[in-house]
């Protein structure tokens, strides 16, 4: 069969707080991980959009793809490769402020990674970084040896190369209901 | 009063002018604190809105399902928060699992109070959300009509589902302007794909190749009011044609062409023939998995044409070579115009060579018993005499519901009501009375299991109160049947709680002043069948029968189609 390959699953939705319910309950039914899920406004009003990275065959993504554009509440679902996006996450590490005067090399770390100080206080600093796992993963790790008092890193976000065409199918569906 | 602008109703009569707007005349259910609102406009609304009482909410759900089933229309329940919305459960996953079109409206507490725990607080829109097509809860009055519009359109259009409303109590109380306008479209939800005339043109290419086609239906022809058009294409076709459990009656018994039954316990030909045709012609089916058997064996030789109307169906569980998209009304109709006329003899004749050897192995013994014992198979048979095959026959879950599928015989469509991919035991009796109810000029028989019959046997009130003129047979084998037939070839005989002390079924039809008998030998069962069929009034009949008969062929779990068993 097919190997198991790394997807981003892509669905515009209508704004509806069941549907989250349902969408999970699809991948809980079948014990499928996810590795990365988030929601946010997407181009058009009122509609949403959820980002679900998991890892699968492409056979499996497929049938996975169709049970959530299924739902009634669901506009579309598209899967793609991570060649067939663009995709970033965003991490932010929280340091004691003492740090940063103290060991100088903590400020090379900073500047080679090219991330951003987003706020200092007299007792702590917060640094952002956005790119890719590995990157935001090495500035962790780099860190780590100067007290890092929080580190988060957000979901996985992505657009796709192709055109996903959601204004079209609402249009459409306009225009169909004109008639 | 409809749409009458500017005038200020509650949400618990907008919920009651919606029904009537939908065409609802008829509605089961359960009463309850959260929902007394609306009861209270049930009474004033009697006289438009019959209400039927059943006693337990799961009856609620399969009776309005039974409804559904035989008149083609949504089936309404109703209950109350908590417990009430809880006992929906099951006919809601049935429903769901069959595609069968139904609304259930809750009652839940009031807004203020939903988070709290509060009396007779469950989240039924979280526990219903695995087995509704949609839900929503309603906690505004002024949401109601359009929520109950899109409820009934999502219901019934494109693969029919159940859909759960949740209204809470305070917005059944709140006064607002009502105004209804059905509902003609969701912008997020294609109910039916467009046809695609390639995907036509190319399955219709394969089957103009085909040598040994065979075409597979399912409920998708009933559901899609598909009959005639199945019927010409199967003619014109000249393809020989097999059903699954939910597509029995869209196509008649006796019709040259219609080979039985597929699945675990269907016939012995098609589920051999299965395996050697060329091309698996799949009609509103969805390749269940009581039907394929093992997959890894299952039709690898043939090129697969599947017509459906669902298309996260298409390759889920078989691959479809060549997916036809829509419904199968307007497929069909495409795909008779390109085929050519065909006559498949020397194929067909396999059929009735297989249809011989199982009626020598099996179906003889079933129904011309040399035992002394009653079998299923003639109690089936001795029904069908009766009716003339044109009875709508409700069975429940268990080995009576493979015989009965079996062996009754039907001339027309939506005629058999059972529970197929739940299999929910307590099914008939409640479904029964809903498909008397939306077929009243028909004959309504249950077959029913001696265990299942007394999951739902509470429902015999239902029939004393409102008089419908149901028929229930009960197959008793004082056993849990098809369970200890497992335990017999599979556990070694290991008859683990599945015999049952039954009480006096007759007595208890008796108490609810419904007619019964109870039939032991081989003399009694026609006459008693006879005065059962001819009947005005609700009639109860116990038949007896010999307690550890097996339901032959069987095709064992994860077993291929082709290893189907005659003994
Ligand atoms: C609600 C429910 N519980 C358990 C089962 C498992 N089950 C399937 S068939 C069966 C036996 C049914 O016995 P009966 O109703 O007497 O019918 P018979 O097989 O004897 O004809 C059981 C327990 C089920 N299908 N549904
Ligand atoms: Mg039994």
């Amino acid at each position: 069969m097919s190997d198991i390959t790394r997807y981003t699953i892509s669905i515009y939705s209508e704004n509806n707080v069941g549907l989250l319910n349902r969408i999970s309950a699809i991948f809980l039914k079948r014990h499928i991980d996810i590795l990365s899920f988030s929601t946010s406004q997407s181009e058009i009003q009122d509609v949403f959009r959820f980002v679900i990275v998991v890892d699968m065959t492409e056979v499996s993504v497929r049938k996975i793809v169709q049970q959530i554009e299924k739902q009634v509440d669901v506009i579309k679902a598209f899967f793609h490769t991570d060649e067939e996006t663009i995709f970033q996450e965003s991490a932010l590490y929280k340091v004691k402020s003492s740090s940063l005067f103290e060991e100088r090399q903590i400020q090379n770390i900073i500047k080679e990674s090219h991330a951003n100080i987003v706020t200092v206080s007299p007792v702590f600093f917060v640094i952002e970084k956005t790119g890719f796992r590995h990157e935001t993963e090495k500035l962790r790790k780099d860190l780590a040896p100067y007290g890092l008092l929080q580190f988060v890193r957000s979901g996985r976000i992505s657009v796709s190369k192709a055109p996903m065409g959601i204004s079209e199918i609402l249009n459409n569906f306009n225009n169909q209901n004109k008639e | 009063m409809k749409n009458k602008k500017g005038l200020q109703i509650t949400g618990a009569e907008a919920v009651i002018r919606c029904l009537l707007e939908e065409g609802v005349d008829l509605v089961y259910g359960y009463p309850g604190g959260a929902i007394m609102p609306i009861y209270d406009e049930i009474y004033k609304f009697s006289d438009q809105l019959y209400h039927v009482l059943t006693r337990h909410e799961q009856g609620a759900t399969h009776a309005a399902q039974g409804y559904a089933r035989t008149s083609g229309r949504v089936g309404v329940a109703m209950a109350t928060s908590g417990p009430g919305a809880t006992n929906l459960v099951t006919g809601i996953a049935d429903a769901q699992i069959d595609s069968t079109p139904m609304v259930c409206i809750t009652g839940q507490v009031a807004s203020h109070l939903l988070g709290s725990d509060a009396f007779q607080e469950t989240d039924i829109i979280g526990i219903s959300t695995p087995v509704t097509k949609w839900n929503y809860q309603i906690t505004k009055a002024s949401e109601i009509p359009e929520i109950m519009a899109k409820a009934f359109y999502i219901a019934r259009s494109g693969r029919p589902g159940p859909v759960l409303i949740d209204i809470t109590k305070d917005a059944q109380f709140e006064l607002f302007d009502f105004n209804y306008k059905k509902c003609s479209g969701v912008r997020s939800y294609q109910p039916v794909p467009p046809l695609q005339m390639d995907q036509v043109k190319q399955a219709a290419d394969a089957i103009n190749k085909a040598k040994k086609p065979m075409i597979i239906w399912g409920q998708g022809v009933i559901l899609g009011e598909a009959e005639n058009e199945f019927k010409a294409f199967v003619e014109k076709s000249g393809i020989p044609a097999a059903w699954t459990i939910l597509g029995l009656s869209a196509l008649p018994t006796n019709h040259p062409l219609n080979v039985g039954m597929v699945g675990m316990h269907g016939n012995y030909g098609p589920n051999l023939l299965t395996n050697e045709c060329d091309v698996l012609i799949a009609v509103g089916m969805r390749f269940d998995d009581r039907v394929t058997g093992n997959l890894s064996t299952y039709a690898k030789q043939a090129k697969v044409i599947h017509l459906e109307i669902d298309p996260a169906e298409i390759s889920k569980n078989v691959f479809a070579d060549y997916p036809i998209l829509g419904n199968c009304k307007q497929s069909l109709k495409a795909l008779i115009s390109s085929v050519n006329k065909g006559v498949f003899s020397d194929w067909i004749a396999l059929f009735e060579t297989h249809k011989k050897t199982e009626f020598d192995k099996v179906i003889k013994n079933d129904i011309y018993p040399t035992k002394e014992g009653l079998t299923m198979g003639e109690a089936i048979a001795s029904i069908n005499k009766y009716t003339g095959g044109d009875a709508v026959i409700v069975t429940d879950v268990g080995q009576h519901q493979m015989i009965a599928c079996r062996y009754a015989e039907f001339i027309q469509s939506k005629s058999n009501v059972t529970s197929g991919g739940l299999g929910t035991m307590g099914f008939a009796l409640p479904a029964a009375i809903g498909a008397k109810m939306g077929a009243e000029h028909r004959q309504v028989v249950a077959i029913i299991g001696d265990g299942g019959y007394q999951m739902t046997i509470q429902e015999l009130g239902t029939i004393f109160q409102t008089k419908v003129a149901v028929k229930i047979v009960v197959l008793n084998n004082d056993y849990l049947g098809m369970v200890r037939q497992w335990q017999q070839l599979f556990f070694d005989k290991r008859y683990a709680s599945t015999e049952m002390t039954n009480p006096d079924f007759v007595t208890i039809a008796k108490g609810y002043q419904i007619d019964a008998q109870r039939v032991t030998k081989r003399e009694e069962l026609d006459q008693a069948v006879k005065t059962m069929i001819e009947s005005d009034k609700p009639y109860f009949l116990e038949v007896c029968v010999e307690k550890e008969d097996n339901v032959f062929p069987m095709i064992p779990t994860g077993a291929s189609v082709s290893d189907i068993r005659l003994e």
